[in-house]
């Protein structure tokens, strides 16, 4: 069907063109108090045409998939490519730089998806169950979630691609809601993989989801100060895939990233190093090649503090003189983005109790909200949870604070790495401490 | 291509013959006697987006979804089952699908379907924006980049955006009803770029609405966003670091609104009080904000980004009192939380597309104004910060902490407006922030219509409204202690 279409398109115009079938299928079930409250199926198909004509370049997408559809696919496609403009970079991949074999990165699991209804439903109810029973003050909760996907992809191209793959995920979650004095607090713990096997118990994930809420009543806030700020895994995560986003090569050549003209530069301390790696056997976000058939591979972005590398598709590799790294990743209406894969700092010699050890009065943080990061400067304040650290221990849960700094400066700050890395998502972290932020309270 | 459309239900009864009995058949099928409701959700998009960056329009893309969810419900559960294609057969496989979950008894029959006529016309457009001309939008896009390199030597970047969508919905129910709407949106979103000494800052601005293309064209608005987003940038070229710590804000109009979306709106979205999981739980009836507040949603505002006629499920949109001079009155419903509240509906059913089922969410949400002239309530204050534009916002329902991001902000100083400050975070507590409102203006302004909400993973555009509004205390994330 992919060829097809590709042929149609350079039949009516296209110099160069390339297109993705994607086939899903989706369950997605939330248990809540042990009852079933909603149960979620789905199967989709979309497809999607990017052209590039003598002058310009488009592309769309359709979930239709009759002829007719694909017919009228390639004409909107075109009609869109005569007012926009192609440069001298834009265009396919060259042929050496696409995946010649596509290996098998164990990215299915077909045995997984087959189990009925009631055992996924048992996961949730478990998990929960666990998260409830767990002590008296976790009283309610919003639900345990049970989620599962089984996706092809066909990837075909005119610079001589064709390809695909198929791959699975599961994944549950629970979120509890304790409660203590009239204060109410909620949390989460999930786990993810790409078999079903992999998933961690679920007693395992509601215990740690409960100790999680548990942890965070008794709340308070805490004075103006600047302090060591010691980030927990998921929130240093959360602050490498923040770097990481600057790091893409179209924010860079649109000079809209603080790491323009930074590649080859020191940019943190030699305790950091980060590593993107799309061919991790099993990794959440594995796939043997990116959204323009490029090869996939491992990528140091940052070496013992130099950076090392950017994210890069095809265009913004030729824009910035560069070869591309693998990192196409295909938008909802066909064009192309970058993305990261797995993503990853690499772990150093601390254990996180040492960590928390070497800080007098600090913060440890467990969870960041909002949207508080300039690309373009660096400039970072978000809302902040977690605990106080006092005489290098945990004392107490605070929250309504927010840390700030700058992303440069923060890099330039990593004192320590911790060597709890767990995958659990696309990106992972250890525990991570910076040497000073500044945390607004009262 | 779809202006022809005055009639959802001819759309997919020619297009896919999903006729009215054919759609009571389906609904049969989901029902199946064990049931208490089921719905279809039809649906048809368009999403033309071309973006402009070094001068050139790059990047040209069209999306055409469509597809159909079925849902069905039993007490408290839900089923739901979508296909991305309306062939019958995969309408008849979901609707099967979806029944799963009605394992016990229920009471619904499927009562014979007609059409019911649209409580509203909010958004009629002569010409729909995926339909308009696409030379006359690149035009625009050369414009805007034009405008704003001429504006400043130091633009070095200029990306403008432009989005049009259609969506055509079909709601059909075992109640015995159908009824559609047809929705036109479009925005216009300008970031420019700017350096100076190394120095490099970014600004942005935009609007749009269910509005034609033209929109954009009538009273230049285009050129006002570009000049907007030009001088923001210039302006943060200069802008000092942020104060840390808990200071006596004050909100410009408009767009700051996101303080309420984020506040209290998702804690009154009847979800999570039926769940007893918002810090709104229970509060019904209380005072949760000074009297001087009044916050309404308000779905019916004409052209608006955030008004729909009818909602998701099929509701007509209302104007839902949330806090009523401090007392809270309200919370937001769809009809699964509204019935199991022993509440009515208030038309705030929504879904990002048919791959989702409906939840409570906001439409337009804003204050009404007061009596406080705006430049009175900035001299009110001797110390403080004033903001103007914002970034997103989150919140956490259940502890009620929230946050939301400035990108315009001053310090106050002896009553006067003094230097720009670096963007920065504002943490509050929801129950409380609006306890602490001591002036209120009325300078009511609704933003310029590029809001989008998310919330488990759903998309759907909202409005936000305030007038100038002074807060006596709330946590500013700077960076100087």
């Amino acid at each position: 069907m992919l060829e097809r279409l590709l042929a149609s398109a350079r039949r009516r115009g296209a110099v160069e063109a390339d297109a993705f079938l994607v086939e899903e299928e989706e369950l997605t079930l939330q248990v809540r108090l042990g009852q079933v409250e909603s149960l979620r199926h789905a199967r989709e198909r979309h497809c999607s045409l990017r052209i590039f004509t003598e002058t310009g370049s488009a592309s769309a997408t359709t979930s239709d998939l009759s002829p007719a559809a694909l017919e009228r696919l390639v004409d909107e496609t075109l009609a869109l490519a005569a007012v926009a403009r192609r440069d001298e970079h834009s265009g396919l991949p060259a042929p050496e730089a696409l995946a010649r074999a596509i290996p098998d990165l164990d990215l299915l699991d077909a045995e997984g998806h087959a189990p009925p209804l009631e055992e996924k439903i048992a996961v949730a109810r478990r998990a929960e169950a666990a998260a409830l029973g767990f002590g008296p003050r976790v009283t309610t909760s919003e639900g345990a979630e049970f989620w599962d996907r089984r996706a092809c992809v066909a990837y075909a191209s005119s610079a001589g691609f064709a390809g695909g793959f198929e791959a699975s995920i599961f994944a549950f979650s629970v979120t509890p809601v304790a409660v203590q004095d009239g204060e109410m607090q909620r949390d989460y713990w999930y786990t993810g993989a790409r078999t079903l096997a992999g998933l961690e118990p679920p007693e395992l994930v509601g215990e740690i989801a409960a100790r999680r809420a548990l942890r965070r009543l008794g709340a308070r806030k805490l004075e103006t100060q600047e302090v060591p700020v010691v980030f927990d895994p998921e929130t240093a995560a959360s602050l490498v895939r923040t770097l990481t986003i600057a790091a893409t090569g179209p924010s860079l050549y649109r000079g809209a990233s603080f790491l323009v003209g930074k590649l080859g530069e020191r940019i943190a301390t030699p305790a950091v190093t980060i590593i993107d790696d799309a061919l991790m056997p099993n990794g959440l976000g594995s796939r043997p090649f990116d959204g323009e058939g490029v090869a996939s591979r491992r990528v140091v972005l940052v070496d013992r503090g130099v950076l090392a590398s950017y994210l890069l598709d095809t265009y913004s590799a030729r824009k910035l003189g560069l070869a591309a790294t693998g990192h196409a990743m295909r938008e909802p209406g066909g064009g192309v983005g970058v993305g990261h894969t797995n993503l990853y700092l690499v772990p150093g010699p601390h254990s996180p109790e040492e960590i928390i050890a070497s800080v007098d009065r600090g913060l440890y943080v467990t969870e960041l909200i909002g949207f508080g990061v300039n690309f373009v400067t660096g400039d970072y304040s978000r809302g902040a949870v977690g605990l106080w650290i006092e005489n290098g221990e945990l004392a107490y849960p605070v929250e309504e604070i927010t840390i700030a700094g700058n992303l440069l400066k923060m890099l330039q700050d990593v004192e320590l790495v911790g060597n709890d890395l767990t995958f659990r998502d696309q990106s992972a972290a250890p525990t991570l401490k910076i040497a000073r932020m500044t945390v607004a309270g009262h | 291509m779809t202006t022809a459309l005055a009639h959802p239900d001819r759309f997919f009864s020619d297009r896919y013959g999903l006729t009215p009995s054919r759609l009571e058949g389906l609904l049969g099928t989901a029902v199946g006697g064990r049931v208490d409701y089921a719905d279809l959700f039809l649906e048809y998009q368009i999403a033309e987006e071309l973006v402009l960056e070094e001068g050139v329009v790059k990047k040209a893309s069209r999306d055409i979804s469509q597809g159909a969810g079925v849902r069905t419900q039993a007490d408290v559960r839900t089923g739901y089952a979508y296909t991305g294609d309306l062939a019958i057969e995969n309408l008849e496989l979901a609707a099967r699908q979806a029944r799963v979950i009605a394992d016990q008894a229920g009471r619904a029959g499927v009562m014979a379907v007609r059409a019911e006529s649209r409580p509203h016309d909010l958004y009629p457009v002569a010409e729909p924006p995926v339909d308009a001309p696409l030379q006359g939008k690149v035009d625009l896009l050369h414009r805007v980049d034009a405008l704003a390199r001429g504006q400043d030597p130091r633009v070095r970047q200029v990306i403008a955006s432009l989005l049009s969508e259609e969506q055509v919905i079909l709601i059909a129910t075992s109640e015995g009803w159908q009824i559609g709407d047809i929705r036109p949106l479009t925005r216009l979103q300008i970031r420019v770029i700017v350096e100076e000494n190394g120095r490099r800052e970014l600004g942005g601005f935009g609007g749009g609405g269910r509005v034609p293309f033209d929109f954009f064209l009538e009273q230049e608005r285009w050129a006002h966003y570009t000049r907007e987003a030009t001088r923001q940038a210039l302006l943060n070229l200069r802008a000092i670091e942020a104060p840390a710590g808990t200071l006596t804000v004050v909100l410009g109009p408009g767009w700051p609104g996101v303080l309420l979306h984020e506040a209290i709106g998702h804690g009154l979205e009847g979800d999570f009080n039926r769940k007893g999981v918002s810090a709104f739980t229970g509060r019904l009836g209380q005072k949760v904000a000074s009297e001087l507040v009044t916050v309404v949603d308000d779905g019916t505002i004409p052209n608006r980004r955030g008004s729909l006629n009818v909602d998701d499920e099929g509701t007509p949109t209302g104007r839902t009192v949330l806090i009523e001079q401090g007392i809270l009155r309200g919370y937001m419903q769809d009809r699964l939380n509204a019935r199991l509240m022993g509440m009515a509906p208030t038309g705030n059913g929504r879904r990002e597309s048919f791959a989702h089922p409906p939840m409570p969410r906001m439409t337009n949400t804003f204050m009404l104004p007061g009596g406080d002239d705006p430049e009175e309530i900035v001299r009110s204050v001797p110390y403080g910060l004033y903001a103007v534009t914002f970034g997103g916002g989150q919140v956490d329902i259940t502890s009620g902490k929230f946050v939301f991001s400035a990108s315009e902000a001053y310090l106050i100083e002896g009553g006067r407006i003094t230097a720009p400050v670096k963007g920065a975070t504002l943490i509050g507590s929801g129950p409380e922030v609006l306890t602490r409102v001591s002036r209120v203006g009325h300078d009511l302004r609704l933003d310029e219509g590029v809001g989008t909400c998310g919330k488990d993973g759903q998309s759907v555009p909202v409005g936000v409204g305030l007038p100038t509004i002074r807060i006596d205390g709330i946590t500013v994330g700077g960076t100087q202690v």
